[in-house]
C-alpha cells in the first residue's frame, strides 16, 4: 500500500489532462505500437515524469563510469538560459527534450528545478524565454 | 571433373573478388549474383601480420571490444583490454536468480529469479540478417534457438478504443485488413478509381482484395466462415454433433482504426522485426561470456578510465582501479575505444575538437526493462499465448512471453515492461519497487485474472540510470549524421572508435560488432604503414 498510493495520486492527478501519443521511431531495438502518457503540467509533475530518470529524486544525480550532474545546489542554475539550452538542445548523452516537452512545460520545469533541491532563484522562467534557444528539428531513431 | 575443376564454384569466385577488389568489391559482387543484399558482412576480416612488439589497448569488454581484441590478438598485437565492470560483455547482459544490481543513484535489487530463469535487461532479439553476430554465436559455440518474434494470439491493448479492453492480434489485423479491402474495393467498383488503374488491373486488385481481405461475394466484409477463418470463431470448428463452426462478431471500424492496431501491424514490417528471429540458449549473455573465452587472461576489470592520452609514439590510458583505488596509466601503440559516448564525452581524451564535438554530439536513448517472474505460465495455459508481445498503449508498451520451456512447470520470467520514451522516464524515476507496482497495475489490464496473484518476483533496468553506459542506445539523427559521423568514425591518430554508435544498425549488436570489424581492419593497416 505504501507503494502503491503515491503512484495512484499520481496518476490520478495527471489524468485530467491529455495524452500525448508517442508512435515507435524508427531504427533501434524498440516495442511496436503506440504508448499514451498523461501529460505532465506542473513543473513538479514534469521533473518527477522526465528528469528524475537520470537526475534522481532528490536532484543529487549520480556517479558510475561517467556523471550524472546534481541539480541541487547547483550554482549554474543561477541564469536560466543554461538549464533551458540543456533541456532544449540536450547536452552530451542528455537527449533533447523538445520533441517531448512543448515550451510551457519546460519553463515550468526550468522554474521548479531553480526554485527546489537548495536552489533559490526565484524568478519564473516564461515558455517565450524558452521558446527564443532556437529549438533543433526532432529526429527519429536510435 | 576436369570442366568442374576448371570453372570456379561461386565461392572461389567470389574469394578472388575480395582478393582483388576488397570487401566492397566482394559485396558488389555477392549482390549482383543475388547474395546478401540484407548485411555489409563478408566474413571474418583476415588480419595477419601485425609488427613484431605491435600492441593495442582496448577500452570497454562489450562485444565490440571483445571481437577487437580478439581478432588483433589472432593478428598478432598484444592487447589489453580495460573495462569498468567487474564483468564482460556490456550491454549484452542477462540477470538470474542470486544477481544483484545496483543502478545509479544507488537502489540496489537482489534477483530472485528460480534456478535457470533469466531476464535479458539489454539485447534479447536477434534478426536472421545480422550474420556477423550470427557467424561468431557458431564459430564461438553459443547456441541459439528461435525467438517467437511474431504471434497472432497475442493481445493487442488501447485505453481508447475496444472498450479498454485487450483483443487478439489476428482479430484486430483481420478486420483491419477485411475494412481497408471493403472500403478499397468499394471506391473500385463506384469507379473512384478509374483513372489511375487500367480495366484489367482493376479486376485483379478487386480479386486481390476479396481474397485478402477475406470479403464476401458482394465485396462485403462481414461476420461470416470467411472473416472468422482469419480473425478467429465463436464457436471454432469441432468434431461430432457441434462441429460445425459458428463465426465471431465484427469490431467497429473506429475502433479497428485505432493507430495501436496498425502500428502492431506494421511493426512487423521492420526490417530488423522480421521473422526468423534467435535468441541464445540460456540467456543473452551466454553471447557475451563466449566472446570473453576468447581473450581471457586480457581482460583488466574495475577500471575506470579518467583520461586517454595520445602521441607520435603511442596512446597512454589512465585509469583507477575501482576496487584498491589504486591509479594507473597503461600504455600501447594503439587504442580502440569502445567507450559508450555518453561515458566518453566526460572522459579526458586527447582527440581533435572535431571528434571531441562528435562524441558530445550524440544522446542516448534511456529504455526501461522489468522481468517479472510468475508462478506459472497462465498465458500459456489460459489464453494461449506461446512466445510473442502483446502490446498496450500504457507506459510498459508490451508484455513478451518467454520463448524457451514452453508448457513447462514452475516458475517463468515474462517482459513486463520495454518502456521508450516519455514512458521509460517515467518508469525510471520511480524506485525498482514502485517500478515493479506499476508493471503489475498495467500488465494485469492485459491478464486480470492472473498477473497480480501468479507474480512473485521482478526485477528492473532504467538504462538512463546503468552507471557504465548512463543510456542504453546512441540516437543519431540525419542532421547529426551529416555532420559528426564520418569524423566518429574515422581514426583519430591512434585511436580508433567502435560500438553500435559508430555504426548504422544502432542499437543492435549486429552494429557493435560490424564498427568494430571496419574499426580494426583500418586499424591494422595503419599500423603497417606507420
Amino acid at each position: 500500500m505504501t507503494i502503491r498510493f503515491p503512484i495512484a495520486l499520481a496518476a490520478a492527478a495527471l489524468a485530467i489532462t491529455a495524452p500525448a501519443v508517442a508512435q515507435t521511431p524508427p531504427g533501434g531495438d524498440t516495442g511496436g505500437g503506440i504508448v499514451r502518457i498523461a501529460k505532465p503540467v506542473t513543473g513538479k509533475e514534469v521533473y518527477e515524469a522526465v528528469c528524475q530518470a537520470c537526475h534522481m529524486a532528490d536532484a543529487k544525480g549520480g556517479v558510475g563510469a561517467g556523471t550524472i550532474p546534481a541539480l541541487a545546489s547547483n550554482p549554474r542554475l543561477a541564469g536560466a538560459a543554461y538549464p533551458i539550452s540543456a533541456i532544449v538542445l540536450g547536452k552530451g548523452g542528455m537527449p533533447g527534450l523538445t520533441g517531448s516537452l512543448d515550451d510551457t512545460q519546460i519553463a515550468e520545469v526550468v522554474t521548479y528545478i531553480r526554485t527546489n533541491f537548495g536552489n533559490a532563484y526565484a524568478k519564473p522562467v516564461t515558455a517565450a524565454e524558452v521558446a527564443r534557444i532556437p529549438h533543433p528539428t526532432r529526429g527519429g531513431g536510435h | 571433373m576436369e570442366l568442374g575443376g576448371r570453372t570456379p564454384t561461386r565461392r572461389q569466385l567470389l574469394s578472388a573478388i575480395a582478393a582483388v577488389g576488397g570487401t566492397a568489391a566482394l559485396y558488389q559482387a555477392m549482390t549482383s549474383l543475388g547474395h546478401a543484399a540484407e548485411t555489409q558482412f563478408t566474413g571474418p576480416p583476415n588480419l595477419a601480420g601485425a609488427r613484431k612488439g605491435a600492441s593495442v589497448i582496448v577500452l570497454g569488454a562489450g562485444l565490440a571490444g571483445l571481437l577487437a581484441a580478439h581478432e588483433l590478438t589472432k593478428a598478432g598485437y598484444k592487447v589489453q583490454i580495460l573495462e569498468y565492470q567487474d564483468r564482460a560483455g556490456g550491454r549484452n547482459w542477462s540477470l538470474r536468480g542470486g544477481d544483484t544490481y545496483t543502478e545509479l543513484g544507488g537502489a540496489t535489487q537482489k534477483v530472485g529469479y528460480a534456478p535457470g530463469n533469466y531476464f535479458n535487461p539489454g539485447p534479447w532479439r536477434i534478426p536472421h540478417h545480422h550474420k556477423t553476430l550470427l557467424h561468431y554465436c557458431k564459430a564461438f559455440g553459443v547456441a541459439l534457438e528461435p525467438f517467437i518474434q511474431f504471434n497472432h494470439n497475442t493481445w493487442i491493448h488501447s485505453s481508447e478504443s475496444f472498450g479498454g479492453k485487450p483483443v487478439r492480434f489476428k482479430a484486430a489485423a483481420a478486420d483491419f485488413e477485411g475494412n481497408v479491402a471493403e472500403l478499397l474495393a468499394k471506391s473500385v467498383n463506384q469507379k473512384a478509381l478509374d483513372d489511375q488503374v487500367t480495366p484489367e488491373d482493376r479486376e485483379r486488385l478487386l480479386e486481390a482484395l476479396k481474397g485478402w481481405g477475406m470479403l464476401d461475394k458482394d465485396y462485403r466484409y462481414a461476420s461470416n466462415l470467411r472473416s472468422a477463418s482469419h480473425r478467429g470463431y465463436d464457436r471454432p470448428p469441432g468434431g461430432g454433433v457441434n462441429g460445425a463452426p459458428i463465426p465471431s462478431a465484427l469490431y467497429g471500424l473506429h475502433d479497428v482504426l485505432d493507430p495501436q492496431v496498425w502500428s502492431s501491424m506494421a511493426f512487423f514490417m521492420g526490417h530488423e522485426m522480421q521473422t526468423t528471429m534467435f535468441q541464445p540458449v540460456g540467456g543473452m549473455d551466454m553471447i557475451g561470456k563466449a566472446f570473453a573465452r576468447q581473450v581471457e587472461g586480457q581482460i583488466t576489470y574495475n577500471a575506470k578510465v579518467s583520461k586517454i592520452a595520445q602521441d607520435d609514439k603511442g596512446v597512454a590510458v589512465t585509469y583507477t582501479d575501482t576496487v584498491t583505488g589504486k591509479v594507473v596509466t597503461a600504455q600501447a601503440d594503439w587504442c580502440v575505444c569502445t567507450i559508450p559516448l555518453s561515458v566518453l564525452g566526460q572522459i579526458d581524451t586527447q582527440v581533435t575538437d572535431e571528434m571531441m564535438a562528435a562524441i558530445k554530439a550524440v544522446p542516448y536513448s534511456g529504455q526501461v526493462k522489468i522481468g517479472l517472474e510468475m508462478k506459472r505460465r497462465f498465458w500459456e495455459e489460459e489464453d494461449s499465448i506461446f512466445g510473442g508481445h502483446s502490446f498496450t498503449d500504457q507506459e510498459i508498451a508490451l508484455i513478451s512471453y518467454p520463448n524457451n520451456n514452453l508448457f513447462g512447470d514452475g516458475p517463468a520470467v515474462l517482459l513486463g515492461a520495454f518502456a521508450r520514451e516519455m514512458g521509460a522516464y517515467r518508469l525510471a524515476g520511480l524506485t525498482p519497487q514502485q517500478r515493479i507496482e506499476v508493471a503489475l497495475q498495467q500488465g494485469s489490464v492485459l491478464h486480470p485474472a492472473s498477473y497480480r496473484k501468479e507474480f512473485s518476483n521482478g526485477a528492473s533496468v532504467a538504462w538512463s540510470r546503468v552507471p557504465w553506459s548512463l543510456g542504453c542506445c546512441a540516437r543519431w539523427t540525419e542532421q547529426s549524421r551529416k555532420e559528426h559521423y564520418q569524423t566518429l568514425v574515422g581514426m583519430d591518430r591512434r585511436i580508433v572508435l567502435a560500438g553500435e554508435h559508430a555504426s548504422y544498425v544502432g542499437c543492435w549488436m549486429e552494429g557493435a560488432l560490424l564498427s568494430s570489424i571496419d574499426a580494426i581492419t583500418r586499424l591494422h593497416k595503419r599500423a603497417l604503414e606507420a
